[in-house]
């Protein structure tokens, strides 16, 4: 492996601090899934690395019916997807967590590490924005919050500025009969990268949809929502009819490339077949 | 910089000064002398390398060896039971043939191992998604899996 100086800060502050003061020289480590491979492959060459394990109070993972979720930096994919209140109230981002890599890479990988790493075919980042989370920053000036589906300028790029680090993830509590649904579309079963992700979040009201949220992965820039979709659904029916109408509008939303894993052409289409078989699904754990 | 850490392996006390930037796989293989760990892919996706950290199946090519200071791991060395005794999981691969040319071997058998303190009766489907980080090139994973599941048989039947 390429030599670099390893830092241990002991609080976020210190972490931050050598951020600001090591800028593009210094990279973040938490679980190092991402990091070391390109360290590794000479596809990033940090001068320095801040490992953030040692900063107390980054490795809580908690829910309470009032606030919903909130887990740190350091909690990682295997703790999302083993945690029974995540299966439980969160279906979605514990399907996508146990499909993210190997369960080796799981328990080192963290759900943040994922989040702040900015791929646009990342597993947990659908479901966490269908979810409506937040994520909260340390910096030099202070703490922030930034919605999810706001954090994300580009691929691999975010809204963090110089110094700045994600501390926790808060999800809000599911409302009475909300389902949630996430698939990941690949060329295989295990160990691959999503094509398509699609995430679903549904309330019902009687028989019609009072809320929902369809947010994509892989088939833009950053993870979207489909709002135009969300939007011909909210307050309507749940039938074949509005679920295709939503589908096709979806796939309307979506502004896919071509590559080695799929054409755009392709993905735009997966997007409509997923985004009605996701509603679904929903729609059935909804109740 | 070097750092000393003090980390306990298979059982045993070590106390390694090391690099920052060099894997716990080879520390392990290079400084500890523990060969068993197998370095494939080295970035995490051939599980040939897997270890337990701290009871948990981890690639070793993925965490720093500066990372593991008060740790406890387990290598394939310190898998088996005693100086004769095989560890079930070893045992079965044995009698079923669950290996070719055995590089993969070890990893497989410290991620079965964790799989099945986790999970003591997998179903065949269980056994396949969480063997899905190791990969072998010789020939397939039938056996491996029968393997799996005759281990995890002996053990309910008291056998092992």
């Amino acid at each position: 492996m390429r030599r670099f100086e390893y830092h241990e800060p002991a609080s976020l502050d210190e972490a931050s601090a050598l951020l600001v003061r090591h800028g593009a020289d210094a990279s973040l480590l938490a679980g190092g899934t991402d990091l070391l491979v390109e360290i590794k492959e000479h596809l990033r060459w940090p001068q320095h690395v801040v490992n953030v394990k040692k900063i107390p109070g980054l490795a809580a993972l908690e829910y309470d019916e009032r606030n919903g979720l909130r887990f740190g930096a350091l909690v990682t994919a295997r703790a999302i997807e083993t945690a029974a209140v995540v299966r439980a109230r969160y279906a979605g981002l514990a399907q996508a967590a146990r499909e993210l890599g190997s369960i080796q890479v799981r328990h080192r990988a963290t759900v943040v590490g994922n989040i702040c790493r900015a791929s646009p075919s990342a597993d947990t980042l659908p479901p966490l924005i269908a979810d409506g989370a937040s994520v909260r920053i340390h910096g030099p000036a202070g703490g922030r919050t930034v919605a999810l589906e706001d954090f994300f300028t580009g691929p691999g790029r975010t809204v963090l500025a110089p110094g700045e680090l994600v501390t926790e993830v808060v999800v809000p509590p599911p409302a009475p009969r909300t389902g949630k649904h996430y698939i990941k579309h690949g060329r295989r079963k295990a160990m691959e990268l999503a094509t398509v992700g699609v995430a679903v979040a549904l309330t019902l009201e009687r028989d019609a949809c009072r809320d929902i949220r369809i947010a994509l992965g892989a088939v833009a820039p950053t993870p979207i929502r489909a709002r135009a979709a969300e939007a011909a659904l909210r307050g309507r029916a749940l039938d074949g009819g509005t679920i295709a109408a939503a589908a096709r509008t979806a796939m309307g939303e979506c502004r896919p490339i071509s590559n080695v894993r799929g054409s755009a052409e392709y993905r735009r289409e997966m997007v409509g077949v997923l985004v009605a078989r996701a509603i679904e699904r929903a729609r059935e754990g909804a109740g | 910089m070097k750092r000393i850490v003090e980390v306990t392996i298979n059982g045993e006390r070590h106390e390694l000064a090391l690099e920052p930037y060099r894997s716990l796989l080879d520390v392990l293989r290079n400084d500890v002398g523990l060969t068993g760990t197998k370095k494939g892919c080295d970035v995490g996706d051939c599980g040939a390398c897997t270890v337990l950290l701290d009871g948990k199946p981890v690639n070793s090519c993925l965490v720093l060896g500066v990372e593991v200071g008060g740790s406890e791991i387990l290598t394939i060395e310190g898998l088996q039971r005693g100086p004769e005794r095989l560890h079930p999981l070893q045992d079965a691969f044995m009698r079923h043939g669950a290996a070719q040319c055995g590089f993969c071997t070890p990893g497989f058998l410290m991620m079965a191992s964790a799989l099945l303190d986790e999970n003591p009766a997998p179903t065949e489907e269980e056994i396949r998604f969480g063997i899905a980080g190791n990969i072998c090139r010789c020939t397939g994973y039938t056996k491996i899996v029968a393997a799996i599941q005759a281990a995890a048989r002996d053990k309910a039947e008291g056998k092992a």
